[in-house]
């Protein structure tokens, strides 16, 4: 085997390796030397074999090899293996590495060496990858190095400390008496990791924080000053401020023990002020002060006079020219938007024109912030610049931009048709991007601004002849469309131009839908959908979107398929029911969990005749004897994915006990929900007559998701006596084999159009 | 704390790479590669913070560097560091490896790959910032380049003696003296 060469020789043959394959080829070589060397007892030079191999290990090439070598090399009495063994602990072990545990021991008896280097490589192998157990082990004899009269080794046992609280958070009680007297320290290392112990021990644990608290703000105050107001020190001067590292570890450790705290914050409120007028700002070192400062007066519970000095120097930063202290700035600022929140909308047009800065991190900071700042009074503005942001916003923030768009829109819209004009403008600029959720809220927004049905649909159709690869502003055109397709065709609108649309460019617009290679199966399904609904609004050109759906009777997608086949059922066996079940639909309300109200629209179908067309929404029911009485959930599967089902089958999934789900003219109807067995449910529904008059043939239909199965036994009866005479039962058992949750039972909603009549 | 010091080239090849938190060997690697791609887009007059990428922590982590001619210095850090201070401690670690190195350039950190990472260990301990100072760094890590030589002993010697005259830069000896046109007056002998 030939001799391994050194360090160098082997970095310079690696790269003067002109291709992977050789680099790798002499990795390889290099690797075979080192495994036979590791296996020779005695040899001189080690640590240059395990040096080479965390060269090695550095561009990426396993180097498992090397651990148990490493332990040899702690063990070793030389410094420069030492050196070297620590190093590739470092870099090569890790506490679920068995070998991690045999450096234990040497580690101790490193701790406790003659020579401090050699302390001072255990107490940092210590700190980078010691486990809990090593922790527990070691940490009397880190505590003892904290007393130690070397502040060399101080703050390092410092800094190790830290390391040891954050892995055992019970041992801190041990470092607590330790960590105090350190504060008394000149060397700014050691005060520099004192503070750090001290932050994290607080951090750690409210009782620590009390304690520290009636303590050291006297003391920490104190050297603040003595940094602040001292004259120049060349040792710990970092362009002309006095080691800006400690104050900045200082104010934070002040800000920590002064929030929520009246007395530790007077003791603070003249340093900071002082501080906040002392610094020096055109350099960044002096910033990075001021900037801590400012986060720390405004975190604490200190005076107006110096909040208001704060806010300042926030907006003197806003307004730098660098573009790091304007980050920080937005980044502080985003801190306390929600405490400060009027200090910070002085400074809204500044941040408003950093939406347009060219660095990608400022945007983003700029985003964040705006949308924090939106409010009632600012909507129309804010929006209108939010909207030009969202046209020219990299793609990495445009998906947090539409909704943090959409979420201002809800909560602030001045007006519905403003509302309904912003996210139509968000669907047409980033459509892509928006969540899921948008196009079902959409929709529910558009049925539920009746006097806008005329002016939405118009607007979308114009969207849609447009462009048609924005996947959700396809699907609520189509939806639209489909529904208020009747108003688009009648022409005239107040809100809008009038523009003549015949029903052929309806459909042709809708078929280029169906057929574009952009549309998702879900937009098609929205569209086929949509032109079955026509069927019913429009006069002339039924037969076109009978052969229309009959073609998609054999689509190789099973869910327009199984669509295509049913509508064609709706149009040859139930053409009857036609009109019925592609009526319009009931205005939905917005619901949240744990509603009891189903939401069941009622339709009553004076005489059903087919090619009907049905203009009126929601018509009061009339009662005569003889009327059916549908309590369809048809018109929920007809439609999108919508709330109302989710409550429905949230009640059936979640075995509530009783439940009113309808109750509107002297119908009632109650739901007693059973769980049988993991997945089975047993539903008994009870309907009663509360009024003067008999209602006859009184079925129930119910429709589930495919994942759910459903069976209707009889009923009890099928006519409902008047006055409550008596009660109409009828059982329904469901069973969800594949414990289909909420959100995926939403998603296959709008898939079948099976009800089964309960009769 | 510090998550990670990451010191590569414009090409993205790793010249120092210290994780203060375990990952696996593809994970660092694959770090890396992100952290490059991530970095290398940015112009030189944007802002130096980058929201960092996915891989190496969420929302909590940005990455703050600075690109020194031919290397970026990345430092991983989480929302418990001031940002501006990180900034000013990359500045401290370059300006010591400067006097450490005498006018540091990428090959210094190339070949003394090791030297590098015990420098960084004298300015940065277990993620944790321990020591800002610059002459108190470098006078710490002298002191242990001393002892380690030191150590040598007889065994290294001869290994020694060979890579010292290897390294030695004799000019080459050469052929031609050529001193130029010299009038050298040569006496003529007398005859006896």
């Amino acid at each position: 085997m030939s001799p391994s060469v050194p360090l160098q020789e082997m970095i310079r043959a690696i790269r003067s390796a002109r291709t992977q394959c050789e680099e790798r080829g002499v990795i390889q070589r290099e690797c075979a030397a080192i495994r036979a060397q590791f296996r020779q007892t005695d040899n001189g030079g080690r640590s240059h074999n395990l040096a080479k191999l965390l060269y090695v290990h550095m561009l990426g090439y396993p180097a498992h090899f090397g651990q148990m070598e490493c332990v040899r090399m702690i063990a070793s009495p030389r410094y420069s293996e030492k050196r070297v063994g620590y190093l590739g602990a470092m870099m090569l072990l890790d506490e679920k590495q068995d070998a991690s545990l045999l450096i234990t021991n040497s580690i101790k008896n490193d701790l406790s060496h003659s020579n401090q280097y050699v302390q001072s490589l255990a107490l940092c192998t210590l700190a980078c990858m010691g486990s809990a157990e090593m922790c527990r082990d070691l940490a009397p004899e880190i505590d003892r190095l904290l007393r130690s009269s070397n502040s060399y080794i101080k703050k390092k046992a410092a800094l190790c400390a830290v390391h040891i609280v954050r892995k055992v958070h019970e041992l801190g009680e041990l470092f607590v008496p330790s960590a105090r007297s350190l504060l008394s320290e000149k060397n700014h290392g050691v005060l520099h990791g004192a503070v750090v112990l001290i932050t994290e021990l607080c951090e750690r644990s409210p009782e620590t924080l009390e304690r520290f608290r009636k303590v050291s703000v006297p003391d920490l105050v104190q050297i603040m000053k003595g940094l602040v107001i001292s004259g120049y020190s060349p040792d710990h001067d970092v362009a002309g401020v006095s080691d800006p590292f400690l104050q900045v570890r200082i104010l934070r450790l002040l800000r920590i023990l002064g929030r929520n705290n009246e007395a530790a914050s007077d003791a603070m409120n003249d340093l900071l002020a002082q501080v906040a007028t002392n610094t020096d700002s055109t350099k960044t070192v002096g910033n990075a002060v001021l900037y801590e400062t400012v986060l720390s007066v405004l975190d604490i519970k200190s005076e107006s006079g110096l909040r208001v000095l704060a806010v300042n120097i926030l907006g003197r930063f806003l307004l730098n020219n660098d573009r790091n202290i304007r980050y920080i700035a937005m980044t502080s600022l985003q801190k306390i938007v929600s405490t400060d929140h009027n200090a910070v909308q002085r400074h809204r047009g500044t941040i408003v024109d950093c939406l347009k800065d060219q660095d990608a991190s400022v945007k983003r900071r700029a985003l964040e912030l705006s949308l924090a700042l939106v409010s009632a009074s600012n909507i129309r503005s804010m929006m209108k610049e939010l909207l030009i942001f969202l046209s020219s916003c990299p793609p990495e923030l445009r998906a947090h931009a539409a909704s943090g768009i959409f979420n201002a829109a809800e909560r602030y819209a001045p007006s519905k048709r403003w509302h309904i004009d912003t996210i139509l403008h968000v669907l047409t600029t980033a459509g892509g991007d928006v969540r899921d959720e948008t196009v079902p809220n959409l929709i529910q927004l558009i049925t539920n601004t009746s006097e806008l049905h005329c002016y939405t649909v118009h607007k979308l159709y114009r969207a849609l002849l447009t462009d048609i690869s924005q996947q959700p502003l396809v699907q609520v055109a189509c939806w639209c469309i489909g529904e208020y397709g009747d108003l688009l065709l009648k022409g005239e609108c107040q809100e809008t131009e009038a523009v003549q649309v015949t029903e052929d460019d309806v459909l042709d617009a809708l078929e280029i839908v169906l057929q574009s290679h952009m549309s998702t199966p879900t937009t098609r399904g929205f569209a086929l959908t949509a032109t079955m609904k026509l069927s019913t609004r429009i006069t002339d050109n039924v037969d076109r979107i009978r052969s229309i759906v009959s073609i998609y009777g054999s689509c190789i997608d099973v869910e327009l398929q199984q669509r295509a086949v049913e509508y064609n059922a709706l149009f040859k066996k139930y053409d009857h029911m036609r009109a019925a079940v592609l009526e319009r639909m009931p205005v939905i309300q917005k619901n949240s969990l744990g509603q009891t109200n189903g939401e069941l629209s009622e339709e009553p179908i004076k005489e059903s005749q087919p090619g009907k067309v049905k203009q009126e929404e929601m018509a009061l029911p009339q009662q005569p004897a003889g009327q059916n009485v549908y309590l369809t959930f048809h018109k929920l599967v007809c439609s999108t994915y919508l709330n109302q089902f989710k409550v429905f089958f949230m009640l059936l999934l979640a075995s509530a006990p009783t439940v009113t789900v309808y109750e509107k003219n002297g119908v009632t109807l109650t739901l007693i929900c059973e769980r049988q067995s993991e997945s089975g449910l047993t539903v008994t529904l009870t309907a009663s007559n509360s009024t003067d008059s008999d209602i006859s043939s009184f079925t129930l239909q119910a429709a589930v998701p495919k994942s759910v199965q459903l069976q209707m036994r009889a009923p009890s009866r099928d006519s409902l006596p008047a006055h409550g005479g008596a009660k109409l039962t009828q059982l329904v058992v469901l069973n969800n084999p594949n414990k289909v949750g909420l959100q995926n039972a939403n998603r296959t909603v709008p898939t079948s159009l099976t009800s089964i009549k309960m009769s | 704390m510090i998550k990670a010091i990451l010191i590569f080239n414009n090409h993205g090849k790793p010249r120092l790479i210290r994780f203060y938190q375990y990952f696996s060997e593809d994970m660092q690697q694959q770090i890396i590669r992100e952290t490059f791609h991530l970095v290398s887009k940015r112009d030189d007059n944007v802002c130096n913070f980058l929201e960092g990428g996915s891989l190496i922590g969420g929302s909590d982590y940005k990455l703050i560097y600075r690109h020194y001619a031919t290397l970026y210095f990345v430092f991983c850090v989480d929302s418990s560091e001031s940002e501006l201070g990180i900034l000013d401690l990359i500045q401290v670690f370059v300006e010591t490896l400067d006097k450490c190195f005498e006018n540091v350039c990428e090959l210094d950190l190339i070949f003394h790959m090791d030297k590098v990472h015990y420098i960084l260990q004298e300015v940065v301990m277990g993620g944790m910032v321990l020591e800002t100072n610059m002459n108190e760094i470098v006078a710490q890590v002298e002191v242990q380049n001393r002892m380690e030589k030191s150590e040598g002993g007889l065994s290294a010697a001869p290994a020694r003696a060979v890579s010292a005259v290897k390294n030695m830069n004799l000019p080459e000896i050469p052929r031609n003296i050529n001193i130029g046109d010299i009038n050298i007056k040569v006496p003529s002998l007398s005859p006896f």
